[in-house]
């Protein structure tokens, strides 16, 4: 790969190693992931418009696309919630295990998708622990949309806890003395000045276990039984298509997939920058 | 609203932050709690404000018209408070910040939209910001934000408001013009205030009354002009305005023996710089004699700083008018005579 | 300003909701991430002890450990030099598209695993734009051992250069300046005064770029074609056992894998704590 540094303009910086390490990096990049992702995108093109259209809108395809949608929704709103409170409770009490539950948060980070999958799975089935007491009630949670959305708050959990965690931290006492002495109530105090004030963080951890949820394939395929039409998502969705030498479908719905990967990555980066600014805005 | 502070000891583990602090303040004035940093002035005021938790170990009572309010939260205190960094809330604008307290209060409480909106603009009108109310706290300087924060806390008529070093973070021009304007302020709208400041300026400036506080400990309460004028003790006039530092001893016949050996027996003597004056070398009045070092004359008075004719490393300073000074025709490098024009001892000496 | 944890504030909810919000947190991630942990131990040891052991006397899940050590032996170095390469050229210099280039390095975590090993199907897969070169020279990467590698490269290469990115923009360049200033080389420089300012941020983003890549699945699982003993890592030979019902063997080579991700919890509790404290100190410092 040969690129011309003149036409990156660097700052007349008296480290050496700009082109050693550029050189590297755009190389690394480009093997790795530029040509790959061009790859795909050249695929596409080669189908031509129509059978792009037509593999990305057929029935299947489309139910695929609804089901991880929604299920991912869900999954990170219940994230959001819940891991509002975990933070909360990590960063402002103290309670027996605390340093346990706070390094166990990172869990579904660092096990294997597919451990996190069996594991899920053997829990929530007919003799599992979860499934003996759910499915008498009537819940049956594997081979359901339930399942999968219980797989994908497992794997969702970590990213608003940990972005929140900073921002609970940073907060000043001040504000909410403020808040107090003007009368507010504890909640009214939460509701009005702490929560605004973290939001950006929580729109951001809401982001990025959505954006994980999305392309989740793991830790939901064993769960979710991948009846096509009702249970089967859109990464498996692909994976099936691959298997049946149906490039052309599997290239589509990549392709979809992706662009909507880009929207999110610009979206949570946008919010990473307005968190940011609220940050710099204080410092004054 | 009467307040009454009745042998407040508060400890933070084993530290003594305050040490049996008994004060009454009058409905309508303007107290200053005035101290050096860790004097526990702050700590004090958080507890009226119902800020600081309270320990076991914490004694005494805070009497708000007769109630004792140590157990109250500080959201049922009535009191307004202004912070230091004014702790504005960044994500509302300056109306709503302002408007917050009336918009917590209770269902039956709470103005309807119309009379928030009244009350708020007559506020602004009152800090002059009017045309500020669509602003957030980042768009505005330090003075600007002070203000907001003042009228945020009067916003909801508090029966005493307390001010935790107000204009601390603020440029000395600034901080000036701001606690004058305070003070027509607080004359006008006659609330109880408590200002906590270390800067003794300010304090003799705008208070009514002053309690000099060190060490968790009261060392005088007073006006500005008892405490400049008579202070009760060492620390007090250490800490306000600048003070010589003598020792010596009341010889027979009253005769003053300023030597600058330190014996245990000498008494120490605490003179004001304009206590003093300046004498021709020869004069039978002088107590002792000194070099002129320096002379500064950019100022209301004279600044004029001497060192001991015995001793290089004592210094004096004297504070005379110009027109004295121009009488005496005093030259750097010239001997004087130092004279006092009174004296002032805290070991049971007479004053002369 | 203070925050909470310098103070000891009067702001604080009264017993009962703290009771109410902690119960319901531990609840939570009792529920949801402690008790499917425990059930990887569990059906391990279903059948007892013996069971357990028995199921890696299998020349499989053998083959599958020792492929996922290789990957992970090519995969994380590759990407540590990647890492400082790329934080290095990011914070020492000042160019045109560098937020472009950390976007860039950012998309793995966007983007599915399955369509991260997808990509390098239809790169080099029998139909790919390199199938024909490669058939013809006789090398393989789809359904072998090379595709592995390359597509957990791609899904972990982020990792140290998010962790170091950060902390050399905060360090500056002062140092090395200075270093530069009395002689030092580039490389000299490197070593002597930039690695010792960023080892535990090295440490930890190599720590996590580990343990993503022994356990990615999505991603391998696309490329590997399954070939029992020969393209099976461990999720997917845990894959392949849960499938074939032989549930024991399948949690028992899960529990190498959770262990393998406790202690990666461990020790990136203990760094974090000193990652953040360097950062700490740097700031103090301004």
């Amino acid at each position: 790969m040969r690129l011309n540094f003149g036409m990156i303009k660097r700052s007349k910086s008296p480290i050496p190693g700009f082109g050693l390490t550029m050189g590297f990096t755009i190389f690394y990049l480009s093997i790795i992931v530029l040509i790959p992702i061009v790859a795909l995108f050249g695929e596409a093109f080669s189908m031509g418009f129509d059978e792009f259209i037509r593999a990305t809108t057929n029935d299947r395809v489309v139910a695929s696309y609804k089901l991880t949608f929604l299920t991912s929704l869900i999954a990170a709103l219940i994230n959001t919630f819940f891991g509002l409170i975990v933070a909360w409770c990590l960063v402002r009490y103290t309670f027996w295990g605390k340093r346990v539950f706070d390094a166990i948060v990172d869990l579904p980070f660092a096990l294997p998708t597919a451990v996190s999958g069996i594991a899920l799975t053997t829990l929530y089935s007919h003799q599992g622990w979860f499934g003996q007491i759910l499915e008498p009630l009537g819940f049956k949670i594997v081979f359901t949309p339930t399942g999968i959305t219980i797989a994908l708050i497992f794997i969702g959990l970590p990213f608003v806890v940990r972005t929140l965690q900073p921002a609970f931290e940073e907060l000043e006492v001040e504000q909410e003395e403020a808040s107090a002495s003007l009368g507010a109530t504890r909640w009214q105090t939460f509701y009005k000045v702490i929560l605004p004030t973290v939001f950006p963080a929580l729109l951001t951890g809401f982001a990025l276990s959505f954006a994980r949820a999305l392309g989740e394939y793991g830790s939901v395929v064993f769960i979710a039984g991948n009846m096509p039409m009702k249970t089967e998502i859109s990464t498996l969705l692909i994976i099936t298509k691959l298997e049946q030498y149906d490039y052309a479908g599997a290239t589509a719905i990549a392709v979809v997939m992706l662009l909507i990967s880009f929207v999110m990555l610009l979206l949570i980066n946008m919010l990473q920058r307005w968190s940011a600014k609220r940050k710099g805005m204080e410092a004054i | 609203m009467t307040i009454e502070i009745k042998n407040i000891t508060k400890y933070f583990g084993n530290f003594i932050a305050l040490n049996n602090i008994n004060l009454n303040i009058v409905p309508g004035e303007l107290l200053a709690l005035l101290g050096p940093s860790g004097s526990g002035k702050t700590t004090l005021l958080r507890m009226i404000a119902g800020l600081e938790t309270v320990e076991e170990t914490d004694i005494g009572e805070i009497l708000f018209n007769d109630v004792n309010v140590a157990h109250k939260k500080i959201d049922e205190r009535d009191i307004g408070f202004v912070f230091q960094h004014y702790a504005l809330f960044r994500h509302m604008t300056v109306f709503e910040n302002i408007a917050f307290g009336l918009r917590v209060k209770p269902k039956k409480e709470r103005p309807n939209n119309e009379e928030i909106t009244q009350k708020v603009n007559k506020l602004l009108k009152l800090i002059q910001l009017d045309g500020f109310a669509s602003r957030f706290p980042w768009q505005l300087s330090g003075g600007q934000r002070q203000r907001v924060a003042l009228a945020r806390a009067l916003a909801v008529e508090p029966k005493v408001l307390l001010l935790d070093e107000p204009f601390g973070a603020l440029d000395a021009k600034v901080r000036t013009d701001l606690r004058k304007w305070l003070k027509e302020l607080q004359t006008q709208l006659g609330i109880t205030t408590i200002l906590v400041t270390h800067d003794q300026e300010e304090a003799l400036e705008v208070a009514d009354r002053i309690v000099v506080i060190s060490h968790g400990k009261i060392e005088q309460v007073g006006t500005p002009q008892e405490v400049f004028h008579n202070p009760a003790n060492e620390f007090v006039i250490n800490f306000l305005g600048s003070v010589n530092l003598f020792h010596g001893r009341v010889e027979e016949e009253g005769r003053l023996n300023l030597s600058h050996s330190l014996d245990n027996d000498d008494t120490k003597f605490l003179i004001r710089p304009h206590e003093l004056e300046m004498v021709s070398k020869s004069s039978a009045d002088a107590i002792l004699l000194a070099t002129v070092k320096h002379i500064q004359l950019a100022g209301s008075q004279v600044k004029v700083e001497l060192t001991h004719l015995d001793n290089e490393q004592k210094n004096i300073l004297v504070e005379v008018s110009h027109y004295e000074f121009n009488d005496k025709n005093i030259q750097k490098g010239d001997v004087v005579g130092i004279r006092p024009r009174q004296l002032r001892t805290f070991e049971g000496g007479a004053g002369i | 300003m203070k925050t909470f944890n310098d103070a000891k504030s009067t702001q604080n909810e009264s017993k009962w909701v703290q009771f109410l919000l902690i119960g319901t947190a531990v609840l939570f991630l009792l529920v949801m991430l402690v008790v499917p942990l425990i059930t990887i131990f569990i059906e391990a040891f279903r059948k007892g002890v013996e069971a357990y052991f028995v199921s890696f006397n299998d020349e499989y899940v053998l083959q599958a450990i020792k492929l996922t050590f290789i990957t992970a032996a090519i995969a994380v170095p590759l990407n540590l030099v990647f890492g400082v390469c790329a934080s290095w050229a990011i914070a020492k210099y000042s160019f045109f598209g560098k937020s472009l280039l950390i976007t860039l390095i950012d998309l793995p975590f966007a983007v599915s695993p399955v369509i991260s090993g997808f990509v390098y199907v239809l790169l080099f897969g029998a139909q790919g734009w390199f199938g024909h070169w490669l058939i013809e020279h006789d090398v393989q990467i789809i359904f072998a051992v090379p595709g592995i590698v390359l597509a957990t490269i791609f899904v972990t290469f982020p990792f140290v250069a998010r962790e170091l990115i950060p902390l050399m923009q905060e360090q500056g360049n002062d140092e090395e300046q200075a270093a530069l200033l009395l002689g030092a080389s580039g490389f000299q420089t490197f070593f002597k005064v930039t690695l010792p300012n960023i080892k535990w941020g090295l440490l930890y983003g190599v720590i996590l770029c580990n343990a993503r890549a022994m356990g990615e699945f999505g991603a391998v699982s696309v490329v590997s074609g399954h070939i029992q003993g020969v393209t099976n890592t461990m999720p997917l030979q845990v894959e392949i056992l849960y499938n074939e019902y032989n549930f024991v063997a399948a949690f028992a080579v899960s529990t190498l894998l959770a262990i393998l991700a406790l202690f990666t919890l461990l020790l990136k509790y203990m760094l974090e704590w000193k990652v953040a404290r360097d950062l700490a100190k740097l700031k103090t410092d301004e």
